[in-house]
């Protein structure tokens, strides 16, 4: 459906369509049936029967953005949060959105939803007021109602049948932090009741009338290539359909032949690809990961960095290990395509769908429902696309849910890296030298957060070896994971207290600062107790809008690391939801801490060997230390996302506490993958 | 392999037609629309798939339903019979116990039949006996706070 289609159908009420750039709008006039501008990013209707639906292209991987959004409608426009509703991430229903991704979805499409409902609720004020000839100021709106003395009325009497559409820009003003009464409270997560009773359809929970269930043949390594296919044993079972199809251009490690089946259940399809016998041309020599550290240096574009006197480290690629693997169902209906994918870019996911079929816009839909998790690993539409092509040859809907298999081999991973680093402090303290490269990871927090005149840094591009992108946070947690724990070196080298050291050298970022002390103070960091085996350590960092303070006591035993307890102090802004975001700060230090001491991708010739759960550790409840989180809310700044930088902190803190522990610095994530012991990092 | 013809499911006898050898995850999925029980993972490493066979928790992505015939079977959505929730989903929601949610279906059921086991889990009971359940976001610390909070509450089910 078109969007002027959707709003022809939206019957009477209100509709208010915020436009990013109020420059290329005809800012502020409202008008009726009006043009529909093209940069709309986020819409809001009230129905004639008083129903509130928002429409934001966003989507919800568990970070609780339908619950954020929400409690923002029901704030500006004063209505309880149980009356809104909230369409996501439908490319035929809602705006135009890149992705959700880098912590947005918080500092911009937030304010817009409640630019959008500010709105709404000062038309109502004027219809009012017009309806019973009163002055504007007479008229309160609470509750989904607006009052003014005997007067009462809901929202869709107030509309009286017109259809008002209203496009607004960017300067609408909104509640002050100081004035919230829904918004900055812990709304709990709306779904929530669907979600324990199982009724909540997740992307792989998808069903379709005649549904049948795809698979793929994958190549056996990355980059191999189809030699020949022999279909008729898997031909020969019922209800079975084989699909081969040779694309134009291959697919990355994928290939350029899509070879897959449709079948009545998943496991008569698991049985119909196993029944494939194919043959495959190898695939160049690959680099593994145990020498794939010598591979970024050596592919360095304008060759790597020469400086004296730098000191190694090395990151090992990791797996989003979503517990939901990428999942989608696609139904061809008159040549139009429509697609239940979980992803976070349904809006990238209909391009790829559009230029593979050679589609226009309007024939391809992309429907995101609340998804399993994505952690930035979820941007391409592999499953997809291989739904839709073996739809469109089976002639019926196809699920094309992924193994946990397929989804630890052929996703994307984060980036592996080596970073080189070197500095030097003055006795005082002060920072006097800095330089630092990172290879392959990228430049996300490459910069140091501390006062340094001169300081270097450099990020590297080269080859990778593996499929690799966006993850939490990018590359900050490997860059402040190494800054971090150097900063703890140089502090030793010059006899100074990790917390001295760094509030000296944060001198110039008030919010670093606070959340340093604050970090320290719950900690307990000046009182703590040295005792044998057991190490404290520190690290802070800013990232995405926000800023991380975290503390962390470890026990080694017998090269064995223990992560006891951690305080993480954060701060982003007006805070939106307590419980929410005190929720992502746990969990952002739960994730931090496998990447931290375990996991780690292993593949060689081409291939993960690291491919399954049994075989990919990652954290569980007995790996978890007590967490306490300590939230600074800076009602006088603009909120900022949280899913991201709180996972910045908790590996430099282990690994400086390790330092603490044992007198000597860990230069590599994971720290401690089979114990201490024998973690030595890979040959650079 | 022999066909199963029926599934004692959330107290209804299902009849089904599925080969013996499938497992009890994709017939709850796909033949009986029981969406609420997860795939994670394929190899009971995870839990997402947990069911209670007989009262005792259970991996269904390595169970052959075969395996299952006369027994009963409850999933996520036997727990809360007319829409009245148990006492442990009551607490997941009351300590907001989840994020993106995918592992709360199969953590409600294993926390169930803990409780059903020992009523009142120290912190290390509940440890041990959740151990084998992932929560990739990492919400563990409130999983735990909610299992202590439906302690005592009465394990029904």
């Amino acid at each position: 459906m078109r969007r002027r289609d959707f709003f022809a159908a939206l019957g009477g009420g209100i509709a208010v369509l915020l436009a990013e750039d109020a420059g290329a709008q005809q800012g502020g006039r409202g008008g009726r049936g009006g043009q529909m501008p093209q940069d709309v990013g986020a819409w809001l209707h009230i129905g004639e029967d008083g129903v509130v639906t928002a429409y934001t292209g966003k989507v919800d991987v568990g970070q609780n953005s339908r619950t954020s959004l929400t409690a923002a409608v029901a704030e500006e426009l004063r209505v309880p949060v149980a009356s809104v509703r909230f369409i996501m991430g439908d490319t035929a229903l809602t705006p135009f959105d890149g992705a959700t991704a880098g912590s947005g979805t918080t500092p911009n499409m937030w304010p817009q939803i409640r630019r959008a409902a500010a709105t709404a609720r000062e038309m109502l004020l004027d219809l009012a007021a017009q309806k019973w000839n009163v002055d504007r100021s007479s008229i309160s709106i609470a509750n989904g109602k607006a009052t003014s003395g005997s007067h009462t009325a809901g929202f869709g009497e107030l509309t009286q049948g017109q259809k008002l559409i209203k496009t607004i820009s960017s300067d609408v003003p909104l509640t002050p932090a100081t004035e919230w009464k829904v918004a900055g409270t812990s709304v709990p997560k709306v779904a929530g009741r669907e979600i324990v009773t199982g009724a909540h359809k997740y992307p792989s929970d998808t069903r379709r009338p005649g549904m049948l269930y795809g698979k793929i043949l994958y190549p056996p390594q990355f980059g191999a290539k189809l030699a020949s296919l022999d279909q008729s044993a898997a031909e020969a079972i019922p209800g079975v359909k084989v699909v081969h199809e040779i694309l134009a251009s291959p697919r990355g490690a994928f290939g350029s032949d899509v070879v897959g089946v449709a079948a009545p259940d998943s496991e008569t399809a698991s049985k119909a690809v196993a029944a494939l016998r194919a043959e495959w041309t190898p695939a160049a020599t690959q680099p593994s990961s145990s020498d794939v550290y010598s591979y970024f240096k050596q592919n360095a574009e304008g060759g790597p960095a020469s400086g004296a006197g730098l000191i190694t480290y090395t990151i090992a690629y990791l797996a989003h290990v979503p517990l939901e693997p990428r999942a989608a169902v696609a139904e061809w209906n008159e040549g139009k395509l429509t697609v239940w994918t979980g992803t976070q870019s349904p809006f990238g996911v209909r391009r790829e769908l559009m230029e593979h079929f050679q589609l226009p816009e309007e024939s391809v839909r992309v429907i995101m429902p609340d998804t399993g998790s994505g952690y930035g690993g979820k941007h391409q539409g592999d499953a997809a696309l291989e739904a839709a092509i073996l739809a469109k040859a089976a002639g019926r809907p196809v699920q094309r849910n992924w193994t946990r298999e397929e989804e630890m081999t052929w996703a994307y991973f984060r980036p592996g890296a080596v970073i080189e680093v070197a500095g030097k402090a003055n006795p005082d303290g002060a920072i006097a030298e800095w330089e630092f490269h990172n290879y392959n990871a990228g430049a996300s927090a490459l910069r140091t957060p501390y006062h340094v005149p001169n300081a270097r840094e450099q990020f590297h591009q080269t080859k990778s070896p593996l499929r690799q992108g966006s993850y939490r946070c990018l590359a900050a947690t490997a860059n402040n994971f190494v800054r971090e724990t150097y900063m703890d070196e140089l502090a030793r080298s010059i006899g100074m207290d990790p917390l001295a050291f760094r509030l000296k050298n944060a001198s110039n970022d008030d919010r670093l600062r606070a959340v340093i002390q604050a970090a320290a103070e719950r900690f307990g960091w000046a009182n703590r107790k040295k005792t044998p085996n057991h190490g404290f350590g520190m690290a802070a960092g800013f990232e995405k809008g926000g800023h991380v303070a975290t503390c962390a006591e470890i026990s080694v035993t017998n090269g064995e690391v223990k992560v006891l307890r951690v305080v993480e102090a954060f701060e982003c802004g007006a805070v939106v939801n307590p419980e929410h975001l005190r929720n992502q700060v746990e969990g952002a230090i739960s994730m931090g801490l496998g990447g931290a001491l375990f996991e780690h991708v292993e593949f060689a010739g081409g291939k993960i060997s690291s491919n399954r759960l049994s075989r990919y550790r990652v954290p569980r409840f007995a790996d978890m230390p007590a967490i306490e989180s300590v939230l600074l809310d800076r009602k006088d700044l603009p909120s900022a996302g949280a899913g991201e930088c709180p996972i910045i902190g908790i590996a430099p803190a282990v690994g400086n506490a390790i330092l603490d522990a044992t007198g000597q610095p860990v230069r590599s994530l994971p720290m401690a993958p089979q114990g201490l012991v024998r973690s030595a990092p890979g040959t650079v | 392999m022999a066909n199963i013809r029926e599934l004692d499911v959330n107290g209804t006898r299902r009849r089904i037609d599925a080969d013996a050898g499938r497992t009890l995850l994709s017939v709850l999925r796909e033949d009986l629309d029981l969406t609420g029980t997860k795939y994670g993972c394929g190899e009971g490493q995870c839990a997402a798939c947990t069911v209670l066979i007989d009262g005792q928790p259970a991996r269904s992505c390595i169970t052959k339903v075969g395996a299952v015939a006369g027994k009963r079977v409850v999933t996520i959505e036997g727990l809360a019979p007319e829409g009245r929730l148990h006492p442990v989903q009551e607490a997941f929601l009351e300590a907001d116990a989840m994020q993106c949610g995918y592992c709360t279906s199969g953590m409600i059921l294993g926390a169930v039949a803990l409780l059903r086991a020992n009523p009142n889990p120290s912190d290390a009971e509940i440890v041990s006996g959740m151990n084998g359940h992932i929560c990739r976001c990492g919400t563990y610390p409130r999983i735990i706070r909610a299992i202590h909070a439906a302690a005592g509450k009465g394990g029904r089910a």
